[in-house]
């Protein structure tokens, strides 16, 4: 089993001191793993387990439920992009398929250069700027297709 | 039309922060200290109750009354339980609402501060936010108006030498829209899959960690210290009908201007779309969702509704979070609702199978219609499945939520969902299915 780092272990540490039940930390502790690793693995995520004080199977039932944790390797710059209906009716489509063809992926795949990871994501609150997109964790809205090129050449 | 600014009045044109100098400069924490001085904790309630405001979050439920069904432990400490909570709901998944994150970002320690009168009305000794996980600038912002609000002596033990103590935490959500369904965001918060409980027991019976617990939206706390402030007759007089104080109202999708704006509660509907700038493209209105994703489609002919919760809710809709979804006559009805639906079966917390295997049902059966792949009896089955996934046939809200605007879109757009389906009377097998329906 791999160790987690210290800053991991006290970040966990002191998200479990913020709740009447320690327990309440598995969300927050597997975001931490995630924020120093991209990821979490299942080993991160036996490690992280141990440190909240649940089992690796309580901690997985929350891992797989959210849509933040990714269970798998992801790009350096993870893409979000809005799938709900203000971005819907401004655009969503254009900009989804231009996305997909530029990058050469689907949602849920990694470019073959470890760029960029391609997810939808539902509202991001952000309607009325849309179509929008999150970008790691900067907001880029009114998208068009030659907005996006714009934005991608920013991310290296 | 004018805004009427309450929540908004010290947001800054650009956004950016009004922290704890500024906030104080402009009035701020005034509240909590006329509060803490003047108002023993079982006074602030009745106050809210009188003000007549009612939860933003989308259901409308009286705050002061909600308030009051919080066990009171002042007479008998020794009952007392070893935490009694307020949370506050900072979700805001629901497709087409960006309100709290206006008022979140731009004026954090309005949020603070009605948080803190509220924990001492209900007698709280620990508070949450819990927010959006997408939210990071939020998030920033709120966690340095929160150590702000501590240096100031705000937060923490004995504030202001009152006596009341109050731990208040961010807990940042890891994305899922059910988390905004009361009792699912409190398994979120103790560290659990997000599904939704029974009720009853009620949060203010058992809630957080099995503790008396009060769950409030962002914008609803935000009100509290201007009510505190100003007094119940003054906020009562506010609204233009029954409902009490201002509402924050937004437009995106097919409206010349999109943004959010603040008027008073039973405002007319075509008065808040002409604030922003009415259809786009010279075009005309075809539908809106007057309150984001869950609330049944008003046409043109609503145009008059006063927007407010009983005003919605004789039109046949939901005032909701008041974040309205615009779209033009160019739009075709099948997109709009196939776009609805995915979203509700991807969300869905998979808990109840009416929920979990209705809306990807109804999403298929959408995206077959747009593909012109329809079959005669559709629109029928998608009748029955408003009728088996509606209000009382599921575990939660969710289900029904997602039928209220598909119910509507059978309603008001049925000859254009016909239309799509090709002419071909030989295949009835649907259709006698959807007739033979034992329930």
């Amino acid at each position: 089993m791999i160790e987690l780092s210290e800053a991991e272990i006290e970040g966990i540490k002191h998200e479990m001191s913020l709740y009447e039940d320690p327990g309440a930390a598995t969300i927050e502790a597997l975001k931490i793993v995630q924020e120093h690793r991209g990821w979490v693995s299942d080993e991160a995520m036996a490690a992280a387990a141990q440190v909240v004080g649940v089992t690796p199977t309580q901690m997985e039932a929350v891992a797989t439920f959210y849509n933040l944790i990714f269970r798998q390797p992801v790009g350096r710059h993870v893409i979000m992009l809005c799938d709900s209906i203000s971005c819907y009716l401004t655009g969503y489509e254009e900009v989804r398929d231009h996305l997909k063809s530029t990058l050469g992926i689907d949602f849920g795949q990694t470019t073959a250069d470890g760029r960029f990871t391609l997810l939808p994501i539902c509202c991001l609150g952000d309607c009325d700027m849309g179509p929008s997109m999150r970008v790691g964790e900067v907001y880029h809205n009114r998208l068009t297709p030659e907005r996006v090129d714009e934005i991608l050449a920013e991310y290296k | 039309m004018e805004e009427t600014k309450v929540l908004t009045q010290r947001i800054r044109p650009d956004r950016s922060a009004v922290w704890i100098d500024d906030y104080m400069d402009l009035g701020g924490y005034e509240a909590l200290k006329t509060t803490l001085a003047d108002y023993g904790p079982a006074e602030v309630g009745p106050l809210i109750k009188e003000a007549g405001l009612r939860g933003r979050g989308g259901a409308g439920f009286p705050t002061g009354v909600k308030w009051s069904f919080m066990p009171r432990f002042e007479d008998r400490p020794d009952e007392r339980p070893a935490h009694v909570y307020l949370v506050v709901n900072a979700d805001e998944m629901e497709p087409g609402t960006f309100k709290d994150r206006l008022i979140m970002e731009g004026d954090p320690h309005q949020l603070i501060e009605g948080m803190i009168i509220a924990a001492y009305a209900i007698g709280a000794d620990t508070a949450y936010v819990f927010l959006r996980g997408e939210y990071t600038e939020c998030r920033r912002r709120l966690q340095q108006a929160i150590d702000e609000a501590h240096a100031k002596g705000f937060l923490g033990e004995n504030i202001l030498d009152s006596g009341f103590s109050l731990n208040l935490h961010l807990h940042m959500s890891a994305g899922r829209y059910i988390c905004g369904e009361e009792s699912a965001l409190l398994s979120a918060l103790e560290g659990r899959r997000a599904v939704p409980r029974h009720k009853p027991p009620f949060p203010a019976a058992s809630g957080l960690f099995g503790q008396p617990t009060t769950v409030n939206n962002v914008e609803t706390i935000c009100n509290v210290p201007h009510i505190v402030k100003n007094g119940a007759d003054w906020y009562k007089s506010l609204g233009l009908n029954k409902d009490g104080g201002t509402k924050l109202f937004g437009a995106s999708g097919h409206v010349a201007k999109p943004g959010l704006a603040e008027f008073p509660l039973g405002v007319k509907l075509g008065d808040v779309l002409e604030h922003f700038g009415g259809i786009r493209h010279g075009r005309k209105l075809k539908g809106l969702l007057p309150g984001g994703g869950s609330t049944p489609f008003l046409t043109p002919e609503h145009l008059d509704t006063p927007m407010d919760y009983d005003g919605v809710g004789a039109a046949g809709s939901r005032l909701g979070t008041a974040t309205m979804v615009v779209f033009d006559d160019q739009t075709p009805i099948v997109g709009v609702l196939k776009n609805l639906e995915h979203f509700y079966a991807q969300e869905s917390c998979g808990w109840c199978t009416p929920c979990r295997d209705g809306l990807p049902w109804v999403e298929k059966m959408l995206i077959n219609l747009e593909a012109g792949k329809g079959q005669p009896g559709d629109l029928e089955l998608l009748d029955l499945h408003v009728k088996l996934l509606g209000p009382g046939k599921t575990f939660c809200a969710h289900a029904p939520g997602a039928m209220g605007p598909l119910e509507a879109g059978l309603k008001y757009y049925r000859d254009e969902l016909a239309a799509l389906i090709p002419d071909d009377a030989s295949n009835l097998s649907r259709t006698e299915a959807a007739n033979a329906n034992p329930l």
